[in-house]
């Protein structure tokens, strides 16, 4: 049985780690534990603080220690860590990195349907679009948790403001390894196709994987690439890499048509190719259920993908 | 100021001269220990300055303790100047964006708690407007550092008791003030804001008072110097003309 670990524990379980040789590390908590949580705050209660429910005031106090030199990670649940202190993250981490060094990473959990029976107040499916639209962030949104653990090395050597939006749930092993250069890239192809290619982020990575086997039982030899960090600067290389594709399905668990991931692919696409957008479209999500059942009767399960993907006619 | 508004009247004018004994008593008082040559220097303390729209007048307080060139100060807002109407953290001399209300005090605390949890000894000052009491981020941002103890942080409120639209007691009264914020674990008094000496005084003395935040509630009044403006419900929004800048310079007590 594949072994599932959960990304909030091991970013903490990693940042932990590193504290024993890295002393400019705060962390700050909007009351949102994880089991790991603990031993950190148990070990390094001088780099540890609860600022309570306050999302608002959790980005402002995460800036002001940043601008002393702390590395400082923003800990909450990922829809409130993003829309309720939009305008503080606008102003004081985009705007202010303009002129000042801020080393600091919104640290998001519960992306896309996560928090799948909590309903549409916690699901997160604007938080690519939103962050992404801001200049000096740049979003990460990892599909396994040997991205996470690398993530975390990253966010210390590169001294900029970041988003990583992490899964709620259990999470299976996509990666053995993953190194610095793989994540400056900011994607991988995992399966090498021949006309279509599936382009998904975090979750829908898993799902897309399943709907790849679906369509080679239909003789459909699909291709799949994991995009973890959308940011302009993955756009060259990508773009290289999708030319050979005539058909891009492109999946992610939030709004399409709205700058999430299907918008940066398009920057990366010609004419010739066909893009098809994959998530949900124009609506909330206010069905009861666990995320299978949601991505069931909203078509993004994987024999639903597969079908979806066949019905346009690629062959 | 005054000089600086008729020159860009996009400033806000009344906002600005509420606060200018509060800005002299923190930098020719010296309680700021500041360095123009150095804006990074570790041994300033920090200066956060939460109502910047409403801060213009430290523009010439900044150009003649040589933050940037007086020069600067006649071009304020023009196309290609270094100095907005609202001053940012490009601004020699300040430390964060603000503009937008309600950001500078939460943004404090994190300064705040940083030194002390570094053993530093540098000191955090905060303006804050009393219109923007109103904003919720102000009253986490007011429990946190009551709850922490930060007794480096020293908040400045200017109470000119104006908002944009109207005298603030007419849209939500929020006196007893003082007692607000001693609920939350704050020291907090009042003092005549237009009295440099009384302010200089006391602030040098709460610089270095310990065990909580402090608050100091400056009573002002928004357009101080410039009688039109001094009862104007509406001041916040006004533009004066040139002559009537020539008229208030004419009246002050030179």
């Amino acid at each position: 049985m594949t072994t599932q670990k959960r990304m909030r524990d091991v970013f903490i379980t990693k940042l932990y780690e590193q504290m024993s040789k890295n002393k400019k590390i705060f962390f700050v908590a909007a009351d949102f534990g994880s089991p790991k949580l603990d031993a950190f705050k148990a070990d390094y209660k001088d780099h540890f603080i609860n600022v309570g429910i306050a999302e608002q005031n959790l980005i402002n106090v995460s800036v002001g220690l940043a601008l002393e030199g702390y590395t400082v990670y923003c800990y909450a649940i990922a829809p409130f860590l993003t829309m309720r202190p939009y305008e503080q993250i606008h102003n004081n981490v985009s705007l202010l990195s303009h002129g000042k060094k801020l080393n600091i990473n919104l640290v998001g959990v519960g992306a896309g349907l996560s928090y799948d029976v909590s309903g549409p107040s916690h699901h997160c499916l604007a938080d690519i679009s939103a962050i992404r639209s801001l200049p000096n962030l740049t979003v990460f949104s990892p599909s396994d948790c040997s991205l996470v653990e690398a993530m975390v090395t990253y966010s210390m050597e590169n001294k900029h403001p970041k988003y990583f939006r992490l899964d709620g749930k259990p999470t299976t092993t996509l990666y053995d390894t993953v190194d610095q250069l793989l994540l400056k890239r900011g994607f991988a192809e995992l399966l090498r196709g021949q006309k279509v290619v599936l382009v998904a982020t975090g979750f829908m990575t898993h799902t897309a994987k399943v709907a790849c086997q679906h369509l080679v039982d239909r003789g459909v030899q699909a291709g799949l690439i994991d995009v973890f960090k959308i940011d302009d600067s993955i756009c060259e290389e990508l773009g290289e890499k999708l030319a050979g594709y005539e058909f891009i399905v492109t999946l992610e668990e939030g709004f399409i048509r709205r700058g999430g991931l299907d918008s940066l692919i398009t920057l990366v696409t010609s004419r010739n190719q066909t893009v098809f957008s994959i998530g949900f479209n124009n609506k909330h999500v206010f069905d009861v259920g666990n995320r299978e059942y949601l991505h069931k009767i909203n078509k993004l399960d994987a024999a639903s993908i597969a079908q979806r993907i066949l019905k346009e006619g690629v062959k | 100021m005054l000089k600086i508004h008729a020159l860009a009247p996009e400033t806000r004018v009344a906002s600005s001269l509420s606060c200018v004994e509060i800005l002299v008593a923190l930098y020719y008082g010296e309680i700021l220990n500041y360095n123009p040559q150095d804006l990074s220097d570790s041994q300033r303390d920090r200066f956060i300055i939460s109502k910047a729209h409403g801060v213009v007048s430290l523009y010439p307080i900044l150009a003649d303790l040589g933050f940037f060139d007086e020069i600067e100060i006649t071009k304020v807002c023009q196309s290609g100047a270094k100095l907005p109407g609202i001053p940012d953290m490009m601004t020699p001399g300040l430390e964060t964006i603000n503009g937008s209300l309600g950001h500078g005090l939460g943004v404090a605390c994190g300064i705040a708690l940083a030194l002390k949890r570094q053993n530093k000894s540098q000191k955090v000052f905060v303006l804050i407007g009393d219109g923007e009491l109103y904003e919720g981020s102000v009253w986490e941002a007011i429990m946190f550092a009551g709850e922490h103890k930060l007794d480096n942080l020293v908040a400045i409120i200017d109470n000119n008791k104006v908002c944009m639209l109207d005298f603030c007691k007419n849209i939500i009264n929020m006196e007893p003030l003082d007692q607000k914020f001693i609920a939350f674990n704050w020291q907090a008094e009042r003092i005549d804001g237009h009295d440099v000496e009384k302010v200089y005084n006391r602030l040098s003395q709460m610089k270095n008072e310990t065990d909580k935040p402090k608050m100091l509630i400056a009573d002002t009044i928004k357009g101080k110097g410039v009688p039109s403006l001094e009862t104007d419900s509406l001041s916040h929004i006004r533009i004066l003309s040139p002559e009537q800048v020539a008229q208030a310079l004419k009246a002050l007590p030179l």
